[in-house]
């Protein structure tokens, strides 16, 4: 059963994909130079999936995006998060840490873009770099604000029964702050596929920021279509992991359930 | 272990080491060469550079005058999302059919990352002013939609119900009960809107413009002029820093108008 609000959902959105075929293919309203005709777009589809496009075929397109978001994503939330907790653990960290954050924070993600190519080139080393400092932000704020919000008794309970560090951090200050963590770690996938996307579309040699670059310079709308599809699925299919690692770490803390 | 706040002292103590860290390590790497000054000038060579760019051309103009006409482009760009965005939310809010139809649309769009319209708006709307208004605009238009959206939701049905009850129609039950009770929720969402619009502003420039800070940070990385590059981050970074300020002044004095928490 999918229900009222479900079949209102698909009515609308086969509603807009008959549009699409009557706007671009029966009327021509819309030129096949402006937006892709349904047939223009399975074109594109198979010549990517088939012979590539862009130097290579789709699914190697795609790879190198996942591959470089993921790279980048992992070195923020390794670097992000024990920072957060450490700034939210000690005040003088958070003291001497905030006025530099305060100065890099305002500048955004995509504005390092240029800078990294200059240091780095057009390779994934700029990629990565770029993905770093975007994602980096959001880990560092949530894991702090996670840390920060631990209720005090049971801080205070765990410190007088002589708890050791190490298992202060691993037992009561990093369960505790999980699920900041995780809502953190959801803004920086996010800003991840926003930054990689602007990366691979002001210099790159692969990716599908890359594709989407060529269709551009190419004027090949049915391409374009085909690259922001892949963008989008390739964006809602890592968030859809991330979601489920969620659900597994947090699977003892019910709140996370509702 | 330190739980207790700071004493202020100590804060700024702590807080200028910081910063002296960062700064000190910054000029030590350019001036002891591990880095080519060319590719990391040293922070006075950035503060000279930035100062020079308030009456110097770069890339065909100065930096007040890139500004703002990025300004401007980001003007246009958020206001057509607010414009678009807080009605289509309000009227989400009311009418179920309309939030059916258009939630799972707008769903699957957001996936895509608003940076990713760049080719389609270059070409329906060009490079000069066109194309990266709507960049701006695919930025900041989810949140105005969102906020608009949750803040008439989530209105004290009492009052709805006691409207109704009085026989009041559509329209004036929109505007007159479901815009005010969702005012501090579209404020914030506006904040949000702003800051996601300035970002798009950035990419929009670094890919298609001739003008505007990001054209200019562009064409100086093209001449390997690394100080050029920072004094355009900075500037992104001060308007930016200057926007959130503003409007969170703005949200905190319409929520003490409202009698609500600040």
């Amino acid at each position: 059963m999918i229900g009222r609000r479900g079949c209102i959902g698909l009515g609308t959105i086969a509603a807009l994909l008959a549009l699409w075929f009557v706007l671009t293919t029966v009327t021509g309203a819309v030129s096949g130079g402006r937006f892709p005709s349904p047939a223009d777009f399975w074109v594109s589809l198979q010549q990517i999936f088939t012979r590539g496009y862009a130097g290579e075929r789709l699914a190697s397109h795609a790879l190198h995006s996942v591959k470089l978001v993921a790279m980048g994503f992992i070195v923020a939330v390794a670097t992000g998060v024990p920072l957060g907790l450490w700034m939210g653990w000690s005040r003088r960290a958070e003291a001497a840490v905030n006025p530099v954050f305060l100065i890099v924070r305002p500048i955004p993600p995509l504005a390092w873009i240029p800078l990294a190519i200059l240091w780095l080139g057009l390779g994934d080393a700029a990629k990565i770099m770029v993905i770093w400092f975007a994602a980096f932000v959001p880990s560092v704020i949530n894991a702090f604000t996670g840390v920060r919000n631990i209720d005090r008794p049971l801080l205070e309970a765990a410190l007088m029964l002589g708890t050791p560090r190490w298992r202060m951090v691993r037992e009561v200050i990093v369960p505790a702050a999980l699920p900041m963590i995780f809502t953190g770690l959801r803004l920086s996938l996010q800003a991840s596929w926003t930054t990689l996307v602007a990366a691979e579309l002001v210099g790159a040699l692969v990716g599908v920021g890359f594709v989407l670059n060529m269709a551009q310079q190419d004027i090949y709308p049915g391409m374009i279509l085909v690259g922001m599809v892949t963008v989008g699925i390739l964006g809602w299919a890592t968030t859809l992991l991330l979601a489920s690692v969620e659900s597994r770490a947090l699977a003892w803390n019910t709140a996370a359930r509702d | 272990m330190e739980r207790l706040p700071l004493r202020l002292r100590e804060h700024v103590a702590w807080g200028l080491s910081g910063l002296a860290l960062f700064l000190g390590l910054w000029t030590f790497l350019t001036v002891s060469g591990v880095v080519p000054r060319q590719f990391l000038p040293t922070p006075l060579d950035v503060a000279g550079r930035f100062h020079e760019l308030l009456t110097t051309q770069s890339a065909g103009a100065t930096l007040p005058y890139h500004l703002l006409s990025s300004f401007k482009r980001y003007a246009y760009g958020v206001c057509l999302a607010a414009i678009v965005g807080i009605p289509l939310g309000l009227l989400m809010g009311w009418f179920r059919w309309l939030d059916d139809a258009v939630s799972p649309v707008f769903d699957g769009l957001r996936f895509i990352a608003p940076i990713a319209w760049v080719p389609f708006a270059a070409l329906w709307f060009g490079t000069g002013i066109g194309g990266p208004i709507m960049i701006i605009f695919a930025g900041a238009f989810p949140p105005c939609l969102i906020n608009a959206y949750r803040g008439a939701r989530f209105v004290e049905p009492r009052l709805i119900e006691a409207a109704q009850m009085l026989g009041t129609g559509h329209r004036r039950i929109i505007l007159e009960i479901l815009l005010p009770a969702a005012t501090p929720s579209i404020v914030a969402g506006l904040r949000v809107s702003a800051g996601l619009g300035w970002q798009s502003l950035v990419g929009a420039e670094l890919i298609v413009a001739a003008a505007g800070v990001g054209f200019m940070m562009v064409q100086a990385q093209g001449i390997v002029s690394t100080t050029t590059v920072m004094s355009g981050m900075i500037a992104i970074g001060l308007i930016g820093m200057l926007i959130d300020v503003l409007l969170r002044q703005g949200e905190a004095w319409l929520r003490r108008r409202r009698g609500l928490e600040a």
